[in-house]
């Protein structure tokens, strides 16, 4: 029997604000353990929260680039269940009225796009995290971190209209590129800021409702993603096959063994009580919010794609590529409007630039050599100053050593020979050295003309003007 | 005799008294008394003794001088305190010492009052007697073999008791008001929102509301003017101006139009109780109040309603009392799930466990709809009882409590009738509206008897200005426990 398989993710978003979601304390990552706490965030009796309307904001421009609707009034609710990395006993989260609802996300498989409904988005604070004990004194401790505790989260849950485990990676990356994008999170998955659940289920082809599902919690890459459903899937075919019934279960993605393994199963679920919080208001969103937002909004990188495309001219793959991140879209468009050359400007970032950052796993940011430099030396090419093949020597030597392209070219000695009589000197010495070859070519053999300019270029050091040599070969051959 | 802090201000003015002397005289006034009244869990001698030198000097021109500047208050130890032991009457914050003030706590220091100690109450403020405060027994000034009310009863023994000039309590479901009628003193429950719950420890976050407990009605007018007011650490706290609620006192009652719902006038009333009510009602007519029958009719689901809400909300803000961080901690390293179970069994009461588990119970899947979510529909309702009954009226009279002071002992096995105590006040609580309790009255046994006036939404103004108009006019409040 055929199966389909239904996805749908729960991704989990850290959001970039300065403090936490109901006090002031920092959300800097990686300071010591319980250094950036006070009374509201180490839930002690008596203490209120107040919300940080800066991470209202972020939620809603995700809801809005992700075509949803905002709800002008909105309810936080307190999810109820004892653990030590949650002080309170609860966690303060939005559950029967978010704050955005019914949006939806683009993403595109094997050249096709797929629309990826989206149902809710909602508020709510990251717990703690408990450190077990490493050393043997310590071994059977726990240690409480509460300084990731009431940072801001938002929780993005899709519909269950993911079929496969490439689509769930690409919408999981579509969402990434969308909040670094709009600058509400800093998507950095080792530090845990961007991390998604998956509900996956089975049923035959042609079957209406859904089989039983599967919830594994806490991805944390677009490989795992794929890896944990491509398993899941497997599993749970293999088990209907085998006659066994898939049990609603909460599941683990062991990276390492590369399999999932059970949690807790329905019965044990919590039963997290959930209902209004009474410390808070009813969060509430205008009409005036909303739009000066939608008005603050950057271009979204599928917005930014088709403009690429249109305006600089780039086939589709490279305007994908260009427009991935903001900073190499921004990267790309700074060094257009500099060199001037949309095309020449695409063909150096797509090719040395992103090759040598690739190699050391480097993001644009930290790139060595800027727009400005980039420009440099695309201007001395044109000019002629150098060969386009030399200029990649300089560019990575310039990514080496963050000097400018004059100075590289000027320390190596790489400036093109466009001296007419420096050039004559070396064809001639060419000529005479490969008497046969002369002689085919005269008879006809003009596809060596080639081979003439390679020679050519082989003594110059690659440092002679290729178009001149070309020309002057033609002189000295056809006379 | 003290008179109100009015006139004590008076007598620092022309000095004929210190803070330092009033604070010393209230110091061996508690260690005289203090052993078979049993109002403070914590008694802070030398913080006070401190203040009251900072008091003096700031009306020796040494800074701004506040109605409550030198004044000596205790607050009910629900209030955290910065550095001084906080317990909310539980065992399970035996030990806790809060690195921050309250806001109310704050604001009375920065108003150089003279914070003396710290009441005793019922645990988390559940009781209506002080029986089930982890600590000790407070007996009712007026008769030791009586409760002082409850939740806030050693507040009000406290002033009762002449302790101090004034405390705060809080009210959830008439936890300042009823132990405020048991010790015939004042207590006032502000509009919820009126004065920030920061620091205050929660029980019910949706009713909680703290408030002065005092000998008169202007002293209340006074201590509501410092402790109300907006807070950014407090999100339902109300961002209106306070006004001065003492200006409108002596007003009187002329015109005034006093509702009296007949649903508060049952069967199950004590007889005292009831006359000394329907006196009231008389007086306020013949000062030319306009008496008008009104309706609240869903007055019978009050009680019901009030424990799914309070025990729901009770049953989460008491879920960080789990030992990994503050207060006791049993652990016999047998694992986590051990050390919570025995930590929180050991840490809290009975009435504590029962209130959890009735909480718990109702926000339960498959039970939520049924229970909490119909409660807080019929508390719509029981809302709009009142903003009804409001049109045609001002305020409203009724009973604070269905009985004077019971003997101790006398209900701790039947939770049903205690929470009965409550089911005058606890509507008002419920729609978030202002109300007071004052003495109108002493049974034939010598118990003070508590007149309720209940007022709309932000009007404390008129509550105390009746209040003060019936003080005014009789002599109840002027009669003092004999200790």
């Amino acid at each position: 029997m055929n199966y389909e398989p239904v996805i749908g993710l729960e991704v989990h978003v850290q959001l970039k604000t300065e403090s936490k979601l109901f006090c002031g304390c920092s959300t800097k990552y990686g300071a010591g353990p319980n250094s950036q706490v006070c009374p509201v965030c180490l839930g002690m009796p008596g203490v209120l929260p107040v919300l940080n309307r800066r991470a209202v904001e972020y939620a809603v421009m995700m809801g809005l680039a992700t075509g949803s609707r905002i709800n002008h009034e909105s309810v936080f609710a307190r999810k109820n269940y004892f653990y030590p990395d949650l002080p309170k006993g609860y966690q303060i989260s939005q559950y029967e009225e978010p704050l955005v609802e019914d949006g939806h996300m683009d993403i595109e498989v094997d050249a096709a796009t797929k629309r990826i409904g989206i149902t809710r988005i909602h508020m709510e604070e990251d717990a703690g995290k408990l450190n077990h004990g490493a050393t043997a004194e310590e071994a059977g401790s726990s240690f409480v971190d509460l300084n990731r505790t009431c940072v801001p989260l938002i929780e993005i849950v899709s519909e269950p209209d993911i079929r496969t485990p490439d689509e769930a990676s690409a919408y999981l990356k579509a969402i990434h590129d969308i909040v670094v994008y709009l600058g509400i999170s800093d998507g950095n998955m080792d530090e845990g800021s961007f991390r998604c659940d998956a509900n996956v289920s089975v049923r035959p082809v042609g079957q209406e409702e859904f089989g039983t599902r599967t919830e594994m919690k806490n991805i944390n890459s677009f490989k795992f993603v794929k890896d944990a459903i491509s398993y899941e899937i497997d599993r749970q075919i293999e088990a209907i096959e085998d006659g066994e019934k898939i049990v609603q279960e909460t599941r683990l993605w062991d990276s390492q063994r590369g399999v999932t393994v059970s949690m807790r199963s329905k019965e044990e679920a919590h039963d997290y009580r959930y209902f209004p919080e009474p410390d808070l208001m009813p969060l509430v969103v205008t009409e005036e919010m909303i739009s000066d937002l939608k008005d603050s909004l950057p271009e979204l990188p599928a917005a930014k794609k088709v403009r690429f495309i249109e305006e600089y001219n780039l086939p589709p793959y490279d305007a994908g590529v260009l427009t991935s991140e903001r900073p190499l879209a921004d990267y790309y468009e700074e060094t257009v409007k500099l060199a001037g050359d949309a095309k020449v400007a695409s063909n150096w970032i797509m090719g040395e630039l992103l090759r040598l950052l690739n190699e050391e796993n480097r993001s644009i940011e930290d790139c060595p050599v800027g727009p400005e430099a980039l420009t440099e030396l695309i201007g001395m090419i044109k000019k002629g100053a150098i060969s386009n093949k030399v200029g990649k020597d300089v560019f990575e030597e310039m990514y080496k050593s963050k000097k400018s392209a004059e100075a590289v070219v000027k320390e190596k000695g790489l400036t093109q020979i466009s001296d007419t009589g420096e050039l004559s000197g070396a064809i001639d010495k060419v000529l005479s050295a490969n008497p046969d070859e002369v002689e085919r070519f005269r008879g006809g053999e003009t596809k060596l003309m080639g081979f003439f300019v390679g020679q050519t270029m082989k003594a110059t050091r690659g440092q002679g003007n290729p178009g001149l040599i070309n020309k002057l070969l033609k002189e000295k051959l056809g006379g | 005799m003290l008179g109100t802090i009015e006139e004590l201000q008076e007598r620092f003015r022309n000095r004929e008294l210190t803070s330092k002397g009033l604070t010393e005289a209230f110091l061996r006034r508690i260690d005289e008394v203090d052993d078979s009244v049993g109002a403070f869990i914590t008694v802070s001698k030398d913080e006070a003794l401190e203040a009251s030198d900072t008091a003096d000097n700031r009306m020796n021109g040494d800074g701004e001088i506040t109605s409550l500047t030198g004044i000596p208050v205790s607050v009910k130890d629900i209030f955290c305190t910065k550095g001084t032991p906080t317990t909310c009457g539980s065992r399970i914050l035996e030990g806790f010492v809060p690195p921050y003030d309250a806001t109310v706590v704050r604001k009375l220091k920065e108003a150089g009052a003279v914070i003396i100690g710290k009441n005793n109450m019922d645990e988390f403020a559940m009781g209506s007697s002080t029986e089930n405060s982890a600590y000790k027994k407070t007996k009712n000034p007026w008769d030791l073999t009586r409760v002082p009310g409850g939740s806030s009863g050693g507040s009000a023994a406290s002033v009762a008791a002449g302790e101090c000039i004034a405390s705060i309590g809080t009210d959830t479901g008439g936890s300042i008001r009823q132990p405020a009628a048991c010790c015939g003193v004042v207590g006032l429950k502000p509009t919820y929102g009126r004065v920030s719950r920061y620091g205050m420890i929660a029980f019910a976050s949706s009713l909680d509301q703290a408030g002065p407990i005092t000998r008169n009605v202007r002293d209340a007018a006074e201590l509501l003017g410092v402790i109300a007011g907006f807070d950014p650490r407090e999100s339902t706290s109300i961002d209106l101006p306070v006004p001065d609620y003492t200006a409108g006192l002596g007003g009187g009652v002329k015109g005034l139009r006093v509702g009296i719902p007949g649903e508060y006038f049952i069967d199950g009333i004590d007889g005292e109780v009831s006359t000394a009510v329907q006196n009231a009602i008389n007086f306020f007519k013949d000062q030319g109040a306009e008496i008008v029958d009104i309706s609240l009719p869903h007055t019978e689901y009050a009680v019901s309603v009030y424990y799914i809400v309070a025990t729901a909300e009770a049953s989460s803000n008491l879920a960080r009392y789990d030992g990994v961080r503050y207060g006791q901690r049993v652990d016999d390293g047998d694992g986590l799930l051990e050390m919570y179970k025995k930590t929180r069994d050991r840490g809290f009461g009975a009435e504590v466990k029962r209130r959890i588990m009735l909480g718990t119970y109702a926000l339960s899947s498959g039970y939520y709809d049924a229970y909490y979510k119909k409660a807080s529909q019929v508390r719509a309702l029981i809302k709009r009882d009142f903003d009804l009954a409001f049109k045609e009226c001002d305020i409203m009279l009724t009973p604070t409590a269905p009985t004077a002071a019971f003997k101790i002992g006398e209900k701790t096995s039947d939770p049903l009738t205690m929470y009965l105590s409550d089911i005058f006040t606890i509507s008002s609580s419920l729609a978030g509206i202002p109300a007071i309790s004052l003495p109108c009255g002493f049974t034939t046994e010598g118990l003070p008897i508590g007149l309720q006036i209940i007022g709309n939404t932000l009007d404390e103004a008129t509550v105390l200005r009746a209040a003060h108009a019936y003080e005014t006019g009789t002599e109840w409040h002027q009669k003092r426990a004999k200790l």
